[in-house]
């Protein structure tokens, strides 16, 4: 992490946001650039922040543009109650305050040389795709990319034109699927575990990251599992009602893990014994 | 031009089966091709036959009243199409469409439930296979149920 | 950090404590009666302590009665902890205001006061160490806890009475205080006789002694084989306090036996008796749970953030996207105490239960958490045993 000044975790800091692009019905994109005109927080991909809607709440959003762009952060939400619609309804110009970043990051240096599969569930994608951008940006250093994407339905896809776009990368291999097809969607319909067997690389030399509702992230490494990935090399991130970020709150604890400072990025097997354990 | 038989014999699904059977499978077998937007089979139709599919993408469609149809999965290279052949009543339950131009092996269900009822081992070897099929289709069947994505 | 500095004051001398503190720009708060208990709030004068008051402690029962005698401090903790000050129930954390499309973060917050802690107990002072260790000696440093924390000058007392909810000998916490102090006292108290033995434990603890221990009626100081053994006296009271202890907690392999007994009946069983009421968190002093709550004012042009303690017994506190992870009641006390007992040591190095029972005289049904231990222990089930009415489900 680069130096800066010792800033109090706990007090936003402010930033502006510079554009907003409506991705589906529910789901924005906001950019966010510093007010004061300073450098943005440097992230590694995983990694989250608290955005603070003045006088309305505060969410913890992972962090979803590029690592590599200084100037900015980027996040992806979905609107669902009344501290995301907030969120979503900022205008360019609008102050949003930002803690962080939080958290650990997805160890995206482990799979230099290997294959990365990359698997994420509806907005599941947003904290992989800084993960995507990093693999692309210096593809020389990694092994095969497979990105798996599974949505709700086609209106729910993120990111189309880019994910496009990564499928034309060498050695990249893009499949989506959705749970409910619709009437002109004429690709893949199922689960994305349906889409396991397609993806071409070699289970025992990669690294998979998963992304999204907890129980699809059970389902995925459970079927990782069985295709041949160890378990060290499976990581999820988990979520949890979260407070402070900073580990003083006592909401995000998961076991005896904080979510916002040990994780959220945990590899499988030290999430295997936890995820079975219903109410825990 | 690669024979049936050794298409067989190399098929994943057939994978670990002695060195016999695929010479009775082939015997129940044929080249299939189905152009996009047609439908391979429809419910309620006999069940005939099952497609090991080579290349293109089928949709597994349900009907209901003042809807179009719903595909709820699709299948491509190298999936198994059809299962109602196996069990009584054989009869289709759900419609099959090719999205795409689909080429596949048919495998005659009447031909094949023959050789399995006179060769025990053969219909052994066959049912567990199809065995995991359904069970890996019955465990992605009820991920999608759950609606994972949907905001509660 | 003990300096072997040891002193016996009289009543009198001692009376000259809270003015010393005064004049060090300290608040003195400590122990008083309020509405039937005893809680802390600000001394004035020693006369403000719930002199010849003493409490009775049962699983759900709390009751002062009076004492034949004026002791000071004999009784022990009540439901309030230090953490009120430390670690306050209600802090603002920051002011913002409004101006156009931008906002700006107010940085008003005024120096808390500097307080002296009159009456600290051992458990207290190892709850104490816990919090510091959470809020402070973790990745994050919580800069409202850290600005309390460092202005604490604390007057600690050895218990020389136990009550029936105590457990701290098993927690290894007390009774006898042996850090983290500045001056400690043992009160011995007889008729005819009102004696503290003083032990200094901080440079500014020395200090103040040496201004109480000047004023007096020219008497001198008592000698040398006097204070022996009165020292001798209040090691005995100590460990008499000691000797009352009736409750246990066999804390041996508590993370295995809890982390393995996720699925234990027993958490049935107190689920049936929780009544989620939040009661061990809030008299808890390690308890640290906390939530945020934003306000604005009418405008819309000022708003503020606010930090209010919390409870992992409400129904909303592990909730995510449509609805609770910890739904159940069952769930939320396994939480509460695996958390204490257990994971506590993995995310801190430390128990987090100083056994001070407070969790159990507050709990209004009496639920006693070294009860629950010990119910755990003596029929542990393992997590692939199932009942023969369960395995008949087999597979669907």
């Amino acid at each position: 992490m680069a130096a800066v000044a010792k800033i109090d975790p706990m007090l936003p800091q402010p930033y502006s946001v510079r554009e907003v692009v409506k991705e589906t019905a529910d789901t924005f994109t906001l950019t966010l650039e510093p007010s004061n005109g300073t450098g943005a927080d440097r992230f590694q991909p995983g990694q989250f922040s608290m955005l603070w809607v003045f006088g309305v709440g505060e969410l913890p959003i992972s962090i979803s543009g590029q690592p590599a762009q200084h100037d900015r952060l980027v996040y992806t939400v979905r609107s669902v109650g009344q501290a995301t619609h907030g969120l979503v309804s900022r205008e360019v110009g609008d102050g949003v305050g930002v803690r962080g970043p939080f958290g650990t990051g997805w160890p995206v240096d482990l799979a230099q040389g290997r294959d990365m599969l990359v698997i994420a569930g509806g907005i599941g994608l947003a904290p992989l795709r800084p993960v995507i951008y990093e693999v692309l940006h210096n593809r020389e250093k990694y092994g095969r990319l497979v990105i798996l994407y599974g949505a709700r339905s086609p209106r729910d896809l993120l990111y189309r034109k880019e994910l496009a776009a990564w499928a034309r990368h060498r050695d990249t291999q893009v499949l989506v699927t959705v749970d409910y097809g619709g009437l002109s969607w004429r690709g893949h319909v199922g689960v994305v575990t349906t889409l396991f067997k397609y993806a071409r690389l070699q289970p025992a030399r990669s690294v998979a990251m998963a992304c999204g509702p907890e129980i699809m992230m059970r389902f995925v490494a459970r079927d990782l599992e069985t295709q041949g990935v160890a378990r060290e090399n499976i990581y999820l991130s988990m979520e949890r009602n979260m407070k402070c970020a900073v580990g003083f709150c006592g909401h995000c604890q998961y076991g005896p893990h904080f979510i916002c400072k040990d994780g959220p990025i945990f590899s499988y097997d030290r999430m295997r014994p936890l995820l079975e354990k219903y109410e825990l | 031009m690669e024979t049936l038989e050794r298409i067989i014999a190399e098929h994943p699904f057939f994978a670990g089966l002695e060195s016999h059977f695929p010479n009775l499978l082939t015997g129940c077998a044929s080249n299939a091709r189905f152009d996009e937007n047609t439908y391979i089979f429809k419910e309620g139709e006999e069940a005939n036959e099952f497609y090991l599919i080579r290349a293109g993408r089928v949709a597994v469609e349900i009907f209901a009243p003042q809807r179009k149809p719903i595909i709820v999965s699709t299948l491509g290279e190298g999936e198994i199409l059809g299962w109602s052949w196996l069990l009584p009543p054989y009869q289709r339950k759900f419609h099959a469409r090719a999205i795409e131009p689909v080429r596949a092996i048919a495998l005659d269900g009447k031909c094949l439930r023959m050789k399995c009822e006179q060769n025990h081992d053969l219909g052994y070897e066959m049912l567990k296979r199809f065995a995991q099929i359904l069970e890996e289709r019955l465990e992605a069947t009820r991920f999608q149920l759950l609606d994972v994505y949907a905001v509660r | 950090m003990a300096t072997q500095a040891l002193a016996v004051l009289t009543l009198q001398q001692l009376e000259r404590l809270i003015p010393a503190l005064h004049d060090r720009g300290y608040q003195v708060v400590g122990p008083a009666v309020r509405d039937g208990a005893i809680v802390y709030d600000i001394l004035e004068r020693l006369s403000d302590l719930p002199v010849g008051w003493t409490d009775e402690q049962e699983p759900g029962r709390y009751r002062l009665r009076r004492r034949n005698d004026d002791a000071l401090f004999g009784y022990v903790v009540g439901p309030q902890s230090w953490k009120k000050y430390l670690q306050p129930p209600e802090v603002r954390l920051f002011a913002a205001e409004r101006s156009g499309q931008a906002f700006r973060i107010l940085n008003n917050e005024s120096a808390p006061p500097r307080r002296a802690f009159l009456g600290v107990r051992a458990c207290e002072i190892a709850a104490i160490a816990i919090q510091d260790r959470v809020l402070q000696g973790d990745q994050y440093r919580d800069p409202i806890y850290a600005a309390r924390r460092e202005r604490i000058f604390i007057v600690a007392v050895n218990c020389t009475q136990a009550a029936s909810t105590c457990f701290c000998t098993s927690m290894s916490t007390g009774p006898r205080v042996r850090q983290g102090y500045d001056l400690a006292l043992t009160e011995l108290v007889a008729p005819g006789r009102h004696e503290f033995a003083i032990e200094v434990g901080s440079e500014a603890g020395a200090q103040v002694l040496a201004e109480l221990s000047s004023f007096g009626a020219g008497t001198g100081e008592s000698p040398v084989s006097t204070q022996e053994a009165i020292f001798q006296e209040a090691e005995a009271a100590v460990d008499r306090a000691a000797s009352q202890i009736q409750r246990r907690m066999d804390t041996t392999g508590i993370q295995e036996l809890l982390y393995a007994n996720f699925d234990h009946p027993r958490w049935d069983n107190v689920a049936q008796r929780c009544l989620t009421c939040a009661n061990c968190t809030m008299v808890c002093p390690t308890c640290f749970c906390t939530t945020v709550e934003d306000v604005s004012d009418v405008t819309g042009m000022h708003a503020e953030r606010w930090r209010k303690w919390d409870s992992c017994f409400t129904q909303n506190f592990s909730y995510i996207h449509g609805g609770s992870v910890r739904s159940s009641a069952k769930s939320r006390y396994r939480q509460w105490m695996t958390h204490k007992l257990a994971s506590w040591i993995d995310q801190f190095g430390s128990s987090g239960c100083v056994g001070c029972g407070r969790c159990i005289t507050w709990c209004p049904v009496g639920i006693d958490i070294t009860e629950e231990v010990r119910a755990i222990r003596q029929s542990p089930a393992s997590s692939s045993t199932v009942s023969s009415k369960e395995s008949s489900h087999g597979n669907s």
